[in-house]
């Protein structure tokens, strides 16, 4: 063993997210994980539009007509539902971490399935309230 | 920082296919299986084994120990007990970490996809190195720890008190958790991870242990204890159908009543 070159002996890594099959679960975290990370950047756009409000009339029509545009809509749409989602999954977290109850492998996935049709069912209306008002 | 793609040397090549099946076997089936030779000196590959199932046990492992008999004498597994109880033949099967012995070949479809525990040092094919975890178990002082004078006979629990033990006790150390765990996967040099949390918090919630405060410092760190981020992969995999999960969010529960 000792006269092995040290670059033989560097043992390999096995194989993790290249095999492993993720549960519904564990989709549920990354999701949060990632609509936590877009809420950063849609934030940064109410930024602009709060500060273009404070500036003046022509910034505020130039920020207003972005975010009514085709891209700035569906900017919005995935901002909306991000915060949908980050809400609902944040309050089965702060369930979670209360209580440490309903933390069985069938109550992780029915309180995964219940959120995403929460944030699925909020998005849908939080966008029939914008376009009927 | 995690990193989601493999080393250089780690990277799975294409490697070769067997075929053992003989021309009039009815029930054949493909296994697909992490191989690592370290004398080679080449990166990791996959072979592929088509067996006669008819010829073989109704467990994965008794597929693996029928290649290592009859087909290819190099494969190399941990096994021992080959009923559940012993955890050796943990390893990741059809995506998932389970123990050989304890799954069903009929209960994955199509090809079976073998590969060691994830994450981990390969020492060989499906053997990994868990130096690490035992080290990291080593660390929560697993045994019963008092301050108290010895009595003259055995500490008395009342039956309450030892129910609180069901469903920690029964861990078998297998590792399959702890190694299903993404952010063990990222952060493994500095978190438990799951198995040895569930450990520690067996020893927390038992009437017996009088070192209960020091225990809860030892494992008030942002790493430690608190990069676990509820995936529950760990619940999700268990082959023993525990739950560490909720043994983890006692102990943070724990943590947070102390502090209040």
């Amino acid at each position: 063993m000792t006269d092995t070159p040290a670059a033989k002996r560097q043992r390999p890594l096995s194989p993790h997210l290249q095999v492993y099959r993720l549960p519904l679960p564990a989709l549920t975290s990354i999701t949060h994980r990632i609509t936590g990370i877009g809420l950063c950047a849609g934030t940064l756009l109410l930024v602009w539009w709060l500060v273009a409000a404070a500036v003046g009339p022509e910034a505020y029509a130039t920020a207003a007509g972005f975010i009514a545009s085709p891209i700035g809509l569906i900017l919005m749409f995935g901002w909306s539902a991000a915060l949908w989602y980050h809400f609902f999954n944040g309050l089965r977290h702060l369930a979670w971490d209360f209580s440490a109850k309903m933390l069985s492998l069938q109550q992780s996935y029915s309180s995964a399935n219940l959120v995403i049709g929460a944030s699925i069912g909020a998005t849908i209306v939080t966008w029939v309230l914008v376009f009927a008002l | 920082m995690a990193e989601f793609s493999l080393p250089a040397n780690s990277k799975v090549k294409p490697g070769k296919t067997i075929r053992s099946a003989g021309p009039d076997a009815k029930r054949t089936r493909k296994f697909r299986i992490y191989r690592y030779d370290p004398d080679s000196g080449e990166n990791p590959r996959e072979d592929t084994y088509e067996i006669d199932l008819d010829k073989c046990g109704p467990m994965i492992l008794d597929a693996l120990i029928h290649i290592k008999n009859d087909v290819d004498s190099t494969l190399t597994f941990r096994r021992s007990c080959r009923e559940g109880i012993c955890g050796s033949c943990a390893m990741n099967i059809d995506g998932r970490n389970t123990l050989a012995c304890l799954k069903a070949i009929g209960d994955v479809k199509g090809d079976v996809k073998i590969y060691p525990l994830p994450h981990q040092p390969v020492v060989k094919d499906l053997v990994p190195d868990l130096n690490q975890n035992y080290a990291q178990l080593a660390s929560i002082k697993p045994w019963l720890q008092t301050q108290s004078t010895a009595p003259s006979r055995e500490r008395l629990q009342s039956p309450e008190e030892r129910e609180k033990l069901d469903g920690l006790y029964e861990c078998i150390l297998c590792f399959c958790c702890t190694t299903s765990c993404p952010s063990y996967w990222w952060n493994g040099d500095r978190y438990l991870g799951p198995a040895v949390l569930l450990q520690a918090y067996r020893f927390i919630a038992d009437s017996r242990d009088e070192m209960t405060g020091e225990r809860l410092d030892a494992l008030e760190d942002p790493f430690r204890l608190y990069r676990c981020h509820t995936i529950m992969n760990c619940t999700q995999t268990c082959p023993k159908g525990l739950n560490p999960a909720k043994a983890i969010a006692e102990i943070k529960k724990m943590m947070a009543e102390r502090a209040a």
